[in-house]
Parts: structure tokens; C-alpha cells; sequence
């Protein structure tokens, strides 16, 4: 029996409402007493960082978890869903932060998953015919036949929309959908979302980057620790009050760049290409350089060639030709151990596939690097007083949060694992770091702390390459930004010489001139 | 040398190869059906041996093939289930379960061909089931139209595989859930009931190609399936995960065994070297494995279990 009465009022009933909802897992509350409403043709925020919440809430709302306490109601009564396919059948659409989408399948057969066909047979015609409607209605265009894989990121988000359209949704629910886009590709984004708020569907955004959820919401909610923290407007708040929500402290938002005059090349790339994963060509005849004291950014929408670059410059992919040079020595054809003699240091993108290892402690990942060399091994033999001494002083002077420096490094938050990452190779005293997805996943407490360090290392002296899809990461803290797409260089701009309205352009093809 | 290149002496050999190729066929398209949903079954050969030893024991019993053929289909279902509990409720890891299920496949054959039967007692075969007027037909008759039932219907589960596979929505699921689960699940389709129904048909398919086995030689002794279900396992990467090349490669590999027949019967390898000959399959196998298949790709889902990530 439901005890909920439905509100009585036309128009006023919330097309979703959570009242109290509370979800435990063993050893955390991930939802604690959450209320959160979203009424028809309303743009809805939630806002928080990695953990406070939001994608248990969602799962919840779409059926995947039930809640543990407090209801979820839809038009008003208790919609109690029980499975995704309960969800879509009640009009709940969502679209999940990486793509629910089958890549070897074409667009219309991905949006028929599911929905059953006549007599068992898979008739794409229908499909194909009502897929066309909704993408033109919202300006959605991807081609029904194209199979998912050959499809661009930002197509694929679309496919993704409208799978959800094409079922009628009348909820959506998009988890971080414009983490992946360029900013153009935001742009039309909001005016598909725009588009579908006219015709009364309920989102729920979620989001990290505050200033698109200032630009699209209606309501925000911000979430900490499982709890709402705040709910507002964007009339009535800014990105700091916003930051300081989801934080629990104030946070700095920009980034104080020190002066600093860059030196000589340090590392040098010149017509550069490495060979991708499938036999294409990922990196294609690209040149730049790095300064002493300088950062240098790489912006470009992911799988442009900036992991194989990455890759190809630490000597763990080989080069079809170019030269890379560091301090006038050629490192290509070395392995990772003597490109690391030659003075980099790199901090990967995959931090716990590629920068540490989960289940080995804190200090044994901090010495990892030089694991085999004195101080930390004599004769072959571990020190482990010394391998200890130099771990509790890197986790003190990096603010690792760490039970103890022999607690397993999985054990840690992702904020945690990528301090330890950055202690150890930037205590190597390396003359070039190779710096990628510095802050991916990371809480805004410890991104503001990493892009100190960072920036530090930039003041001490060191040439910094730093590569990232968080394309604010890349406006606030380069000196130069190199511009990638398909592997080539686009185009190059000083710090402040462009908008990000300009560069998200000159990542999707046009050229400056154009933009 | 005559003898080996007259017409006959190839028309037979052609013929057996097809014959040959059925049981391969049979177990490797359900094999395909299986791997498609993200399912490995290494236990195909286990299961061909229960079900040659089922067909063969029911036959026995009876005096019914048919009643072979459906005891044979109906021990395939079981290990079907026992094989979805070890893999979908349980999670095991696929490969081991596998080789777990070959492994109790050997010895309960075996073990219950010693204590039901002890001595060989031979029994009627399947026999041949000419089809009208296309059998009539000169050498083509006698190559493709001459042959037992459980050879046309290995056949004709090639068109059927992929239209099912290709045209309907349950091969829609199929695919899914074999290349992306997560996706599938969140659009409502059961990742766990579709690879269910794809391990029951192959596990059914296995059974029915022991049983072809052990009915064609109208016999059973232990490993009497002799690495055949391992064979069957190969010809999907072989083909691709694609109906179509699974049965080039049944045939190839029915006709090398045919081919490798005929030169001993005809006495042309005698003694070491035939046995040597005989290796030409298992050969053939590591051949096509290490060229042919390293370009297909697999299905991305294939040998993971699926569960809600928490």
C-alpha cells in the first residue's frame, strides 16, 4: 500500500519526485535521505563530486538498485521500478556517462534492442522510419545505418539520446553527458536539451563543470557525502558558492600563474608518427616543443592520437618516423627505463592500469621507479628502512590521505592514487614531465592541489607536456596550447589568445581563420 | 596409384567428408550460437561424449534410433543447465568450467559404459536416407544427396543459424549481450536468460554431434569423439562466429579426415606414417589458428561473466 497522496493541484505535480531515499552499501550510506524533484519541461542539476552519490541515485531512479528507505514517485505516485525495463516502460530514459550502445551494431539496430518486432524478426525498416522523425523534431542527426564503432563521440551521444527519445522518454537522465563533447558540440547539445524541455521532458543533468550547469539548468542540487548539501538557482549562485557546496570549504576556482620566463627547448618533437592500436595512423608528422619552465597543453577531443603520443615519446609504442629529443639527445627506440634515465617522468592517463599498481601499498608504489637501485635495494636485496622513510616523507609533503603507508593503494580514493602517482614521478627530479588526465575523476580539493604542484614544477624549471580532454584544465594552466585532431597539429595559441569557443572549433576541424 | 584418382575413389572420399563434417557442424554451430552471447564452452567434446554414449545406450535399450537421438538431445539439455548454473548463478570462470565438464564427460561415459554394457554390443546405424531424384543425380547424387539425416540437418542448421542470428530480435539480443551486456541490460534485456537459451541450444547441438558420432559407427567405446568437440571449438574462430565459415571449416576439416582415411585404407601410408597422418587434422587446427583467426575478432563480451557492477 502507498501511502503517498498525488498532489492535486494541475501542473503542479512533479513528473519525479524522491522523497527520503537512502541506499547503503556495506560500510557506506551512498544515499542518505536524498529529496529531489523534477517537474515536467525542467532542466534539474545534480551536482557533486565523484562519490557523493549521483550515480546511485540515478540507478535507483532507473531501476537498477532499489532504495533501501524513502520513495520515488512519478506524476505522484509511487512508481516503484524494478528493473530498466520497468523504468522505459514508464517513460524513464537515460543516458549513461560511457555509452550504453552495442558497437557492433548499427545506430537503428541499437535504438530496436529490446523493443521486441514483429513475429520475432529484427525489421529495420520501422525503425529507420520513426528514427528519422525524432531526429529531425530535435535536430539529431546520425546516419540509422552506420554501425556505433565508426561513429564519432559526439554521434554516439546522439544515437544515445535517441534510443531514449525513441522510446518515448519523457524523464532523461544524462550522467555527465558533455564530459566527452568539444564545446561546440556542448552548444548543440543544450539545444537539443533545450528543445525537449519545450516539449515537456524532465531531465536530470549531472554535471561537474559548473559553468554549463549555471547555463542550463533550471534547479540545481548539490550532493555531498550522500546528502544534499544545497539547492538553488542559477539566478541566485555562482561557480564559487557552487564549488564551496559541493567541497564543504571554499575552493579556489582559478589558478594563480606565476611569472615565469621560459628557457630553452627542452623537449623537442619533430614530425612525429606512431602507428595507432588498429593498424591506423595515430600521430601523424606533428612537431612541437617544450620549454624549460614552460607548460605546454595538448587540447583535442579524446582518441586523437594524444595517448599514442604520450605513448611513443616514454618509448612504450614504437614511431614510424620523426625524432623525439630531450636536452639534444634522440629518445626514440629506447625503452620506458632509459627514456626515464634520460630525464622524463610520466604521470598516464590510466592511473590505476598504467601508474600504479591496486594491490601493492602505498610505498611500494612510491618506489617503484627506482625500486631497483640504491637507496631502496642494495645487492639486489630491499631496504625496506629507507623504502619506508622516503614513503611517509612523500605521503606527508603531497598530502596523501593514507591509513598508513602500507595500506594497499586501491584501498584509496582516486584523488589519493593519482597523489601518489604525481609524488612519485615528481620526485624524480625529472627535466621534462609528461603529464596526462592529471585531474580525471579527481575531487575539485585535490585538482586544485595537483594544479599546484604542477605549477610549481612549472616554476622550478621543468618542461611540461600536458595532455588533457578537460579542456579548462588545459585553458588555465598552458602556456601554449597545441591543438590536435587526428593526430595532426591544428593549430597553436598563447595563454589568452583564444576563447575555448575558438579552440573546441580548431579540435573539430576548422581552422583558425575560419573560427 | 590409379585406384586413388578413379572417380569412385573420389566421389566416396567427398562424400564421407561431408559426412565427416556433420558432427563437426552440428557442434560448432551451437558452439557459434553460445560464443555469440559472450558464453565459451570448452566442455563441447564432454558433452558430445555423453551424448554419443545416451544415443547409443537408448538405442541399444529401444531398438529406436529416434529415441537415441532424443535421449541424446534431451542429456544435452541437462548439461546445459548444469553448465548455465556453473557459469550464470555461480560465475565460474568459463574456460575451467569447461575443461571441468570435458573432463567428467570422459570418465562418466566411461564409467557408465563399463558398468551398463561392459562388452561392445554393436548396434544398427543410422541409415542412409536418400533423397528422391537429387540422389539420382550422376556423382553430384552421391557426394551431397546420399547421406544420413543428422547430415542434412547439420546442413540445414547453417540458413537457420543465420537468420537467427542475423534477422531476428532474438539474434538482435544475442549479439548484444555477447558485445556490450551492460548495454543490454539497461535496455531490459535478461543478459543471463539469453545466455541461457544459447548455452541450451549448443549444448542440445553438442549432444546431437556425439550422438551422429556414435550412431554413424553404430558403436560406442570410450573417446569415441577422439578431440572432435575440441575440433568444433577451433572452427568457430575458424569462421569468424559466422554460420557460414563455421562450415567451410567443418568441411575442410571432414575432408582432410576423409582424405586422411582413404590414403590408409588404400594402403598408400602404412605403419609410423599413418599415424603421423593422422595428426593432419589437429595440425590443421594449430595452422588455422595461428593465421586464418588471429583477423576475425571475437565477440568483446566473450568468457565474462555479467553482474550489475555495484
Amino acid at each position: 500500500m502507498s501511502t503517498t497522496e498525488p498532489a492535486r493541484t494541475p501542473g503542479a505535480v512533479p513528473l519525479l519526485e524522491l522523497r527520503g531515499v537512502t541506499k547503503r552499501f556495506p560500510g557506506v550510506v551512498a544515499n542518505d535521505g536524498i529529496d529531489l524533484k523534477v517537474m515536467p519541461g525542467q532542466i534539474v542539476t545534480l551536482l557533486g563530486e565523484n562519490g557523493a552519490g549521483k550515480s546511485t541515485l540515478m540507478k535507483i531512479v532507473y531501476g537498477l538498485y532499489r532504495p533501501d528507505a524513502g520513495s520515488v514517485l512519478l506524476d505522484g505516485y509511487d512508481a516503484g521500478i524494478a528493473s530498466p525495463s520497468d523504468a522505459i516502460a514508464k517513460g524513464i530514459g537515460m543516458i549513461h556517462q560511457h555509452f550504453m550502445l552495442v558497437p557492433t551494431l548499427t545506430v537503428a539496430e541499437n535504438v530496436a534492442l529490446g523493443m521486441g518486432g514483429r513475429r520475432g524478426l529484427a525489421d529495420m525498416r520501422p525503425v529507420r522510419r520513426r528514427l528519422a522523425e525524432v531526429s529531425e523534431r530535435y535536430g539529431l542527426s546520425v546516419d540509422p545505418d552506420a554501425l556505433v564503432w565508426q561513429l564519432s563521440v559526439g554521434e554516439r551521444q546522439r544515437a544515445e539520446i535517441l534510443k531514449a527519445l525513441y522510446r518515448d522518454a519523457r524523464l532523461l537522465v544524462l550522467d555527465e553527458p558533455t564530459a566527452v563533447l568539444t564545446p561546440p558540440e556542448v552548444d548543440d547539445l543544450f539545444v537539443t536539451l533545450r528543445q525537449m524541455r519545450a516539449d515537456g521532458v524532465g531531465m536530470i543533468f549531472i554535471s561537474h563543470k559548473l559553468g554549463e550547469v549555471l547555463e542550463i539548468s533550471d534547479e540545481i542540487t548539490v550532493l555531498r557525502d550522500g546528502r544534499v548539501s544545497g539547492h538553488t538557482r542559477p539566478s541566485e549562485t555562482s561557480r564559487e558558492a557552487l564549488a564551496e557546496m559541493m567541497v564543504g570549504r571554499p575552493v579556489s576556482l582559478t589558478r594563480e600563474i606565476p611569472e615565469v620566463s621560459p628557457g630553452s627547448p627542452v623537449l623537442t618533437v619533430e614530425g612525429l608518427t606512431v602507428p595507432g592500436d588498429r593498424g591506423t595512423v595515430a600521430v601523424d608528422d606533428l612537431s612541437l616543443t617544450v620549454r624549460a619552465g614552460e607548460i605546454v597543453g595538448i587540447a583535442g577531443v579524446s582518441g586523437n592520437g594524444q595517448r599514442e603520443l604520450a605513448d611513443a615519446v616514454f618509448g612504450l609504442r614504437g614511431a614510424t618516423s620523426g625524432a623525439v629529443v630531450v636536452d639534444g639527445r634522440p629518445l626514440l627506440g629506447l625503452g620506458p627505463r632509459q627514456v626515464r634515465d634520460h630525464g622524463v617522468a610520466y604521470i598516464p592517463e590510466e592511473r590505476m592500469k598504467d601508474g600504479a599498481i591496486g594491490e601493492f601499498t602505498v610505498a611500494e608504489n612510491l618506489m617503484l621507479v627506482d625500486h631497483a637501485r640504491p637507496p631502496f635495494s642494495r645487492r639486489g636485496f630491499l631496504d625496506f628502512g629507507a623504502i619506508d622513510a622516503h614513503s611517509r616523507e612523500l605521503v606527508a609533503s603531497y598530502r596523501v590521505k593514507t591509513p598508513g603507508i602500507h595500506t594497499e593503494t586501491r584501498h584509496l580514493s582516486g584523488g589519493n592514487i593519482q597523489k601518489v602517482v604525481i609524488a612519485r614521478e615528481f620526485s624524480a627530479d625529472a627535466e621534462v614531465l609528461l603529464v596526462a588526465q592529471p585531474t580525471r575523476g579527481v575531487d575539485i580539493g585535490a585538482a586544485e592541489y595537483i594544479h599546484a604542484r604542477l605549477l610549481e614544477q612549472r616554476s622550478a624549471g621543468a618542461a611540461i607536456l600536458l595532455i588533457s580532454e578537460d579542456l579548462d584544465e588545459v585553458m588555465a594552466l598552458s602556456d601554449r596550447i597545441v591543438v590536435v585532431l587526428e593526430g595532426r597539429v591544428m593549430g597553436e595559441v598563447a595563454r589568452g589568445e583564444a576563447t575555448a569557443q575558438e579552440i573546441g572549433l580548431m579540435m573539430a576541424g576548422e581552422t583558425r581563420d575560419a573560427a | 596409384m590409379d585406384d586413388l584418382f578413379s572417380t569412385s575413389i573420389i566421389v566416396a572420399t567427398l562424400a564421407a567428408g561431408i559426412r565427416f563434417a556433420a558432427p563437426f557442424l552440428l557442434a560448432a554451430l551451437g558452439e557459434t550460437l553460445g560464443q555469440r552471447s559472450g558464453v565459451l564452452n570448452l566442455g563441447v567434446e564432454g558433452v558430445m561424449l555423453i551424448g554419443a554414449f545416451t544415443a547409443y545406450y537408448a538405442t541399444l535399450q529401444t531398438g529406436q534410433i529416434g529415441t537415441g537421438i532424443a535421449a541424446a538431445l534431451a542429456a544435452g539439455l541437462v548439461m546445459g543447465g548444469l553448465y548455465a548454473f556453473i557459469t550464470l548463478v555461480m560465475q565460474a570462470e568459463q574456460g575451467i568450467s569447461g575443461i571441468g565438464i570435458y573432463l567428467f564427460g570422459l570418465g562418466f561415459t566411461d564409467l557408465l559404459f563399463q558398468k551398463l554394457v561392459g562388452t561392445p554390443l554393436p548396434i544398427q546405424g543410422l541409415p542412409s536416407a536418400p533423397i528422391p531424384f537429387l540422389s539420382d543425380i550422376p556423382i553430384l547424387g552421391e557426394v551431397f544427396f546420399n547421406h544420413t539425416v543428422l547430415v542434412y540437418v547439420a546442413f540445414l542448421l547453417v540458413p537457420v543459424v543465420w537468420f537467427v542470428i542475423n534477422k531476428t530480435t532474438f539474434g538482435l539480443n544475442i549479439r548484444a549481450v555477447g558485445e556490450t551486456p551492460e548495454a543490454a541490460d539497461t535496455l531490459g534485456i535478461s543478459v543471463n536468460r539469453t545466455r541461457l537459451v544459447t548455452i541450451l541450444i549448443s549444448n542440445a547441438l553438442a549432444a546431437l554431434a556425439g550422438a551422429a558420432i556414435a550412431l554413424e559407427a553404430g558403436i560406442f567405446q570410450q573417446n569415441i569423439t577422439a578431440g572432435q568437440g575440441f575440433i568444433a571449438v577451433a572452427l568457430v574462430y575458424f569462421g569468424a562466429w559466422k554460420a557460414v565459415g563455421v562450415m567451410s571449416g567443418a568441411l575442410l576439416f571432414g575432408v582432410v579426415s576423409a582424405v586422411v582415411l582413404q590414403l590408409k585404407t588404400v594402403g598408400i601410408v602404412t605403419g609410423a606414417a599413418s599415424s603421423l597422418l593422422a595428426m593432419a587434422p589437429a595440425l590443421l587446427t594449430i595452422v588455422v589458428l595461428v593465421t586464418v583467426s588471429r583477423r576475425a575478432r571475437a565477440p568483446s563480451a566473450l568468457s565474462q561473466p555479467f553482474s550489475r557492477a555495484a
